[in-house]
Order: structure tokens, then sequence, then C-alpha cells
């Protein structure tokens, strides 16, 4: 019993005040891309080569964020003159053509859809399918049930079944084994019900892209309102765009 | 023990044609001879070079060993005299087609048609897709009942097929049918262009970033003669040390969790995060991606972020050592510990079962002390094998390796690590070679293995995770075991599911 409560006074309070306060990650962080376009055309082109998910378009002096993994390739090859990650982690978009950025994203609150906010603004139940990948994705997912984020406050939970849930939450680049599990989960929720993608494989096929088994994008293959990019996203992406979307 | 097999090294670049290209028999005997007495099987697989098949095994006792054969359509299984090849033979089965007869088990892995477009082994029509066309083992009797759970679990976790056949609360067999994640990243890995490779790597378990990510390296820099600095092979020990810590802290987390002791759940739940933020102060990732590429690291150790680093250490230490010593001075929790989910020590090497699973049940083998890579050579790595078995020796050797890890990493990080961070990568690998890497991931034997055909392109990529050696482990561990201590068991061998089905 001794041992219990000294644990506890040495945990003391840990839960992060976001979105009051926006929490600091460490420098070497890579949240969201900034362009500079001023840069010399052979550079642009160097960095599209070397990106390894060929995520740069180089026409338009931009980055595909439902394709980069954040690896920084490009950061590190332009020295920071064409693209600079920055600690800005609130990168989601209710729009995939807006995952393709110069670094000014549009805000998510004005295009979130008005009325998810007014039926789930105060609780929302979300089921999570996890369709491929690495599990990279699922266990940042998971981390928002721990103290530093603590979910739930928010009156946003995950759940054991789509009966129970509002919508889900899917990671992973639908492989083709897991689409029909997805799809009979899909269809178990009651409407109306939302759909989350979340990490790079969900949004484009990730890493995996261009292998016959899994599918490029899940909104190939359902209506998608939130797009969270990453690879995988921080928890604090996945937070700020599920209270961004929702409240 | 003389043997036809070719002694090799870890991370050793091998000419193909010193390989020795045993007639089939006696590569089966010779196979068959080594892991019967105390050998492992660390990789066999088939690859095609034109139309011709063959099989290759990388098979350990004290030595790293290799030889090939030419691989017949059919031929008699080696699981029916020796286990250890078991998943293998069912892997090349589906992989290639080829039928081991009498293999006691023989049925799908993945759930995918053969590369070679011939009969498949199992009967299965790949149109349909849902995997699982399978008559799954059954017990029969009047109070006998099945449990099906999965693919989609209850948690925000990887999906897979788990069969219970019970008679009351015990467990008779579980079966576990996976697949479902299958992304055919081993040809992925074949098919794309260079630049792809180290995210492959990265992305082939998330929670294994650097243990896939350093094989992969180690292989590509056998096969180009690229030696990575002294500081990159520190800082590479140091960011496999992180993921160990984070996993293991979350492993026990979730076992404090599984039996209703939520203090520790809730502290090393935060802790784990604590650490998969090192790996982000060190490269920016909380998983490690990014870090590790052919020749090097991507991301140096430079004063501020080594000073950091100590701190944080520092700081979190003393809270992890309390916590381990609430955990584990609970009697609460040592009585559901203890005596559940035994996997005896006859049985793990029957299985040929990995890393911590292997060592809670009495296996000393870990591939930083016996097959040394980056800087462990230059580390004592302490044997940490258990005997009884259970969850709690599971638990155990997860509280062992915590402790020197933070050893390991806070001696490393005593001095200045100074390295050239890697900018552009040399993929020229040099032709007909061979290569096989293995390291000391957190749930054990990570391996790879490059063939390379005669202009330098990979010819086979072959990729296995620990958890190919052990979910037959937890499959084990439920045998008379309630239902109710499923959840418990498997928390305590915390396999990939991704990892596994490739």
């Amino acid at each position: 019993m001794f041992t219990t409560l000294k644990n506890r006074f040495e945990q003391g309070y840990r839960t992060c005040n976001y979105p009051k306060e926006k929490p600091a990650v460490f420098e070497r962080y890579r949240g969201k891309p900034v362009i500079h376009k001023d840069v010399s055309p052979e550079m642009v082109e160097a960095c599209a080569k070397a990106c390894p998910q060929d995520a740069i378009d180089i026409g338009q002096k931009k980055i595909d964020m439902g394709r980069c993994v954040f690896c920084g390739t490009c950061e590190q090859i332009s020295n920071g003159k064409f693209v600079t990650f920055t600690d800005d982690f609130e990168i989601s978009t209710a729009e995939k053509i807006h995952l393709v950025t110069n670094g000014d994203l549009p805000s998510l609150a004005e295009h979130s859809k008005q009325h998810f906010k007014k039926l789930f603004g105060r609780s929302l139940q979300l089921r999570q399918v996890s369709a491929g990948g690495c599990n990279a994705c699922e266990a940042d997912l998971n981390v928002l049930a721990t103290p530093f984020f603590d979910l739930a406050r928010f009156g946003i939970n995950f759940v054991a079944s789509p009966r129970h849930a509002d919508g889900i939450v899917v990671t992973g680049p639908v492989s083709r084994n897991m689409k029909t599990a997805l799809l009979k989960t899909y269809e178990a929720i009651p409407d109306p019900k939302v759909v989350i993608a979340v990490g790079s494989c969900a949004l484009t096929g990730g890493p995996f892209r261009g292998s016959p088994e899994i599918t490029e994008g899940l909104d190939t293959i359902l209506p998608v309102d939130l797009f969270i990019p990453g690879c995988p996203p921080h928890p604090l992406t996945n937070l700020h765009g599920l209270l961004t979307f929702f409240k | 023990m003389t043997t036809a097999f070719l002694q090799i090294s870890n991370g050793e670049r091998v000419e193909r044609a010193k390989i020795p290209l045993l007639p089939f028999i006696e590569f089966r005997e010779n196979a068959l001879n080594i892991v019967k007495n105390k050998g492992k099987v660390v990789q066999f697989f088939a690859f095609q070079e034109e139309s011709s098949i063959k099989f290759l095994a990388v098979l350990r006792t004290d030595e790293l060993m290799v030889a090939t054969c030419d691989a017949p359509e059919s031929y008699p299984c080696f699981t029916a005299t020796c286990e250890p090849f078991h998943l293998f033979e069912r892997e090349i089965a589906e992989q290639f087609g080829i039928r081991p007869e009498g293999h006691p088990w023989l049925k799908m892995v993945r759930y995918h048609a053969n590369s070679r477009n011939v009969d498949d082994v199992f009967g299965n029509d790949y149109r349909e897709d849902i995997p699982g066309k399978y008559d799954y083992y059954q017990v029969e009797g009047d109070e006998i009942h099945e449990v099906a759970v999965g693919p989609v679990h209850a948690g925000v976790i990887e999906p897979g097929h788990f069969r219970f056949n019970c008679i009351g609360e015990r467990v008779l067999h579980l079966e576990i049918q996976l697949g479902y994640q299958h992304r055919a990243v081993e040809n992925l890995f074949h098919d794309v262009e260079a630049k792809r490779l180290p995210i492959l790597a990265e992305n082939i378990a998330g929670d294994t970033t650097i243990g896939h990510s350093l094989c992969m390296v180690q292989a590509v820099e056998a096969l180009t003669s690229v030696q990575p600095d002294k500081g990159a092979k520190i800082i590479r020990t140091i960011a496999l040390e992180l993921e160990r810590l984070a996993n293991h802290i979350g492993d026990l987390g979730a076992l404090s969790g599984d039996v209703a002791f939520l203090p520790p759940a809730n502290y090393f739940g935060r802790i784990r995060g604590d650490f998969l933020n090192l790996a982000l102060l060190l490269c920016g990732n909380r998983f490690g991606k990014g870090l590790v590429r052919p020749g090097g690291v991507r991301f140096s150790l430079d004063n501020d972020i080594r000073k950091t680093l100590n701190e944080r250490i520092k700081e979190l230490k003393p809270q992890v050592e309390h916590v381990l010593d609430l955990l584990f001075s609970a009697s609460t929790v040592r009585a559901r510990f203890e005596d559940c989910g035994i996997v005896n020590t006859y049985d793990a090497e029957q299985l040929g079962l990995v890393g911590p699973a292997g060592r809670a049940s009495g296996m000393a083998y870990d591939v930083r002390r016996c097959f040394p890579t980056e800087h462990y050579g230059q580390l004592h790595i302490f044997e940490n094998k258990k005997t009884t078995c259970d969850v709690f020796a599971r638990a155990r050797v997860r509280y062992d390796e915590i402790l020197q890890s933070i050893h390991i990493i806070q001696s490393l990080i005593h001095d200045p690590v100074e390295t050239r961070c890697v900018n552009e990568v040399n993929y020229d690998l040099r032709p007909s070679s061979f290569v096989v890497t293995l390291n000391e991931g957190w749930r054990g034997e990570v391996s790879h293995t490059i063939v390379t055909d005669k202009n330098g392109k990979i010819l086979r990529y072959k990729v296995k995770d620990p958890s190919f050696h052990n979910w037959n482990g937890l499959a084990m561990a439920l045998r008379d075991t309630g239902i109710s201590d499923f959840p418990l068991n498997n928390k305590s061998f915390n396999l990939s599911y991704c990892g596994f089905d490739l």
C-alpha cells in the first residue's frame, strides 16, 4: 500500500493542457512541410528524384502529405532551401486535395462538416480497424488513452463494437485480405457515420504503393471525412484532427 | 560435427558460387542432422532464377551455416521428423507451390497465390477474398465449444483470427490464423526503386523499425562494401535499445492492466511514450523511422541532444525502477503471473522460440551475444534465461532487460559520439552474392537475406520477423489454460501480426 501511494505521488499530474496550450515537441520533429518557392528548378528536381515516396510535384512546387512519410530527405538534400519541416503538428485536412500543399493548409475547423459537430461534438465513439500497415499508427492512436493525452476527457472513446460506434478510424493500406472485414465493419455502424483515415498507408498506400495486395487510398472504397497524414501521425496530430473536426 | 553446410558470419558477403549446392538428399540429411542436434532454423526459403528453383537454408548452432539445393516439385517433408521447419515449409509451399509430402499440418500461411502460377498446394481460389477458407482443427464431444475471435478485434489492435476449442473454460487448443495484413513486402523489395528500400524496411513492423532497418542496412552494406563509422554503430545500438525499452515497458504496463492492477498500467503507458519521444529527440520520429540508412545514420548525436538524452534518462530511471518494484512486489500480480501459460523448455526448443519468449523458457540465445553486430561486440550482454517458463518468466525477462538497456544507453552516451551523417546511399550491390543478417530486436531474432543475380539485381529478398517463430509458442501456452487468461498470455508474448504477414 505504501509503495502504491509513494508511486502515485512520484507520478504526479501528467495530463497535457492541449488544446489550450500546445505542448512542446523536440526540435527534430518533422511536422507540416513548408515549401520555399524561390529555389532553383534543379534543386526541386533533385529533391523530387530523391524522395522515396515520389511525393513532390515539380511543376507546382508542392508536396503531397498523403504520400509523404516525413522522412525529411528533401529537407536534408536542399539544406532546408526548398522544403523545411516545421514543428506544426496540426496538419489534418477535410479534403484529400488539401493534402497537396506548399505549406498553406486551409483551416480544418472551417472545412469540417458542421452537422458532425452538432451530432458528435459532445460524444464521439469510434471503432478502429487496422487494415494492413505496420502497427505504428495503431500504437500512436492507442497512446491517446494514456494519461498525457487522455482522450476520454473530450468525450471521445474507442469502443469494442461497430454497433456502439459513430464512425471508424482506419489505419493501413487496406490489404486484400482485410478488405471484406473492413467493409463489413463499416456496414455495421449505424448511420450517420464518420470515416477517418489515419496515416500515409490509409491515405495513399504509403510505403506499400505499387503492391497488388493493397488499396491505394481508403477514399477509393469508402467516403472519407477526415484525413490525418503522417507515418505515423504524431499523437498530437491525431488529437488535433479529432478535436478540430468534431468540437 | 562434420557437415556439408558452409560456415558463414553474420552480415558477411558470400559469393554464391561458394555456397555448397548439394543434391537434395544430402541437403535434407545435413539440415535435419544439424537441427536435430540442437541446431535452429534462421532462414529456409526458395528462390527462382530463370527457370530453376532452389532451396536455401541458414541454420545456426554456435555458428551460422548455409547451403542450397535444387528444389524438387515435391519432397518428403522435414517437419514430420524435425519440428522447427514447420512454418518454413508451409511458407515455401505457399510462395512457390512446392509440396512437402507428409507435412503434419499443411495449411496456408498468409493466403495468397504462389508466384509461379502453378496449382495451389492448399486448393484455394484466391479470387475469393476471404481468408480462413480452411477447416479449422476441431475437437469433438458433447461439451466442446468453439470461440472465434477476429480478424477485427475489440481494441486498437492488428487483425488476426483466433479459434479456441474449449471444454468449459479450459482451452484444449488454440489455432491462430494470420495473413490479413499481407502486403507482399518481400516482392516489393525486388520490384521497387532502391531509394524505397529503407522506407520498406522501416514499415515491415513499425514497433521494430530499428530491428528491421538494421538487418536491411547491414545486408546492403555487406553487398556494397561500405562500412559505417564507429559513431554510427553506437547511435544504431542506442536506437535499438531505446526501441527495446519503449516496447518492454509498454508490455509490462499492458500485462499489469490485464491483471487489473491499474497504477503500473497507466504509469508505464506514459513512460513508454517518454521513451518513444527519446527516439523522436534523436531522429524526429517516435519509432525511429528515418534514422538508419545504409552506411550509417541520418542524424548525429551532437552534444545538445546527448545532454538532453542523458538528463531524460536520468530522470526516468528511478521512475521506471519504482514502478517495476510496484508491479513485481504486488502479491496479486504474482498470483496471476505465476504458473500461467507455461511453455516448457522442450516444447520451446521444438518450436524454436526466440527472444524474451525463448529466454523465459530457458533458452539463453540472444543475437547480441551470440552473433553480435553494431557496437554489441564491445558490450556485456547477460543471459537472462529463466526456468519457470510462465507469464511471470516472460515478464521477468523484460524486467531484467529494461534495467540492462538503460545501463547500456547510459554507458554509450557518457562520452561524445561523432559520426558523419549519411546523405547519399550507394545501392550498387555486388553481383552473384548472398548475405544474411541477424539482429536481436525486442521480440528476438530478426533476420533478412539478400540474394543477388549476376547483374547485381536483388533476386530474392527474404524477411523473417521473430514472431514467425513465436506465434506457435502462444498457441502452446494456451493449452489447458483458462480462456480468460488468453489476454494475459497474449500480452506476455506480444507478437507482431504485420511482421508475420509481411
